[in-house]
């Protein structure tokens, strides 16, 4: 078993008590809204976690614009865990957006521009991981993903625009009871807002670090495979005396 | 810059004297458009109102999905004729040979809209040949071949590339989808000049910071 960093514990904890805060404060300090009842509470998990999303797309760009200049793979590998922790928080920011709007607007859906936005992206980032399932793992995966990922978020605001246009167009048919109703944030519905917002922001961080070092920990665990294959191939080739050659030659198809 | 227009035209011939001898991209992408298209006839039962409301939805729906399939033709044909490492050494700049392929993949679709738009407006009798609808048609070639070869190229050493291509392509670019149906539809309905501009305002701005990016990013893509 390998040794957790203490710093990581103390990561962990720090997030595990802030969720445990912005849990008791979401559904026993905060008052419920007046207008829309419990199901406003919702708001506390759509907010934060839509934040989180853009943040990580935020993320993925920088990573991938930094990755094409210097090459070094720890920009590869943020790139990585912005974007897998990215898609599932964009997931949970529509799942959420959908059961909070079903009973306050009586559709599960409608053509509201951030919701639409939010599904477009989530499709081009789910793609990006998909190509990046699908290449086989070496330098040229990490430059096509970083273009990948760069175009994605170079769509962004593009896409934002066009679903404005579209919800302008097209009224959405919001036909629920409270479909009207204005909710103010402020008082303690901001403050919880403000908490959660930080409790998802941390941990969001913890969770993609995790991930970047599990990818960092696959990357070299494929380096030791990469070397114990070559053994075989160096001893008949040092015999022949073209060690260089075979030890630079691609393994295994990855390249 | 008379220098590298002549690379890029030298480079979208080499593309359209193959697919004059082959016929298989513009035929591939008229075909499969239009069985789109038809299958829509079937799948709606049509009413000049209903028309109306579906038909440039279902236009661009067709031409996408079609122009992509032509899209991943094209550079799948320089994969599996290797010629693709020919076209890497030749010694001009990356952003050249992404232009000279995008170009060729604008006429392809381009002149495949050219037999599709007059049947589509038979079938579902809506009226778009006109010129509203022509500079739409333009300005979504423009992005769609932008788009399209940039991501062909991404994907074109991928395993089941005919799968990669339109899953990168399509959500890409439905801002473009959005602006061509909605202009498209404000035309055939009668809209106004106001409402017709925003999608056309729309249109621009993705082709010009697509054809800027796919060109920018294209060196990273076609590398060593």
């Amino acid at each position: 078993m390998v040794a957790v960093p203490k710093i990581r514990l103390i990561w962990l904890g720090l997030t595990a008590a802030l969720m445990a805060l912005t849990l008791w404060m979401i559904f026993i300090w905060v008052p419920t809204e007046v207008n829309q009842g419990n199901i406003q509470r919702s708001l506390y998990f759509h907010v934060p976690v839509a934040w989180t999303a853009m943040v990580a797309i935020v993320l993925v760009a920088f990573a991938s614009v930094a990755y094409l200049k210097t090459r070094s793979e720890k920009w590869d590998r943020l790139a990585v865990a912005a974007a897998e922790t990215g898609v599932i928080f964009a997931g949970l920011m529509l799942i959420t957006g959908m059961v909070w709007a079903k009973p306050v607007w009586g559709v599960w859906w409608t053509g509201e521009a951030k919701l639409t936005t939010t599904l477009i992206l989530f499709f081009i980032y789910v793609a990006y991981l998909m190509f990046r399932a699908y290449f086989p793992p070496g330098e040229q995966r990490r430059r096509l993903a970083a273009v990948i990922g760069l175009m994605g978020a170079i769509d962004t605001p593009i896409i934002y625009y066009g679903a404005q246009l579209w919800e302008r167009a097209h009224p959405s048919a919001v036909v629920g009871p409270l479909s009207d109703s204005d909710s103010s944030v402020d008082g303690p519905i901001g403050i919880t807002l403000i908490v959660a917002v930080v409790a998802f922001s941390v941990l969001f961080a913890y969770v993609a670090s995790e991930r970047y070092r599990l990818r960092k920990q696959e990357d070299e665990v494929m380096e030791l495979r990469r070397a114990v294959s070559l053994r075989p191939a160096l001893a008949i080739s040092s015999s022949l005396e073209t060690t260089e050659s075979t030890a630079s030659a691609p393994a295994g198809g990855a390249y | 810059m008379g220098a590298a227009l002549a690379t890029v035209w030298t480079l979208a011939r080499k593309d359209l004297l193959l697919e004059l001898r082959s016929r298989d991209i513009v035929l591939a992408i008229v075909v499969f458009a239009l069985l789109v298209i038809t299958i829509f006839t079937f799948a709606i039962e049509l009413t000049p109102s209903r028309s109306r409301d579906v038909g440039p939805g279902v236009l661009w729906a067709a031409v996408a999905f079609a122009g992509v399939l032509g899209i991943n033709r094209s550079f799948a044909m320089e994969a599996e004729g290797d010629t693709l490492d020919g076209l890497m050494l030749t010694p001009v700049s990356r952003e050249l040979i992404f232009f000279g392929k995008s170009l060729a993949n604008f006429i392809f679709i381009t002149v495949a809209e050219i037999v599709i738009f007059p049947v589509f407006e038979a079938l579902f009798n809506i009226n778009v040949l006109r010129i509203e609808t022509i500079v739409i048609a333009l300005l979504a070639s423009i992005g769609f071949s932008a788009v399209g070869t940039a991501f062909a190229a991404v994907s074109v050493r991928v395993r089941s590339r005919e799968i990669m291509l339109p899953l990168l392509f399509l959500p890409t670019v439905i801002p473009l989808i959005m602006a061509a149906v909605e202009s498209t539809s404000v035309v055939v309905n009668g809209g106004s000049w106001s409402g017709f501009s925003a999608w056309l305002q729309l249109a621009i701005a993705f082709d010009v910071i697509f054809v800027i990016a796919s060109a920018v990013l294209f060196q990273f893509v076609l590398e060593e």
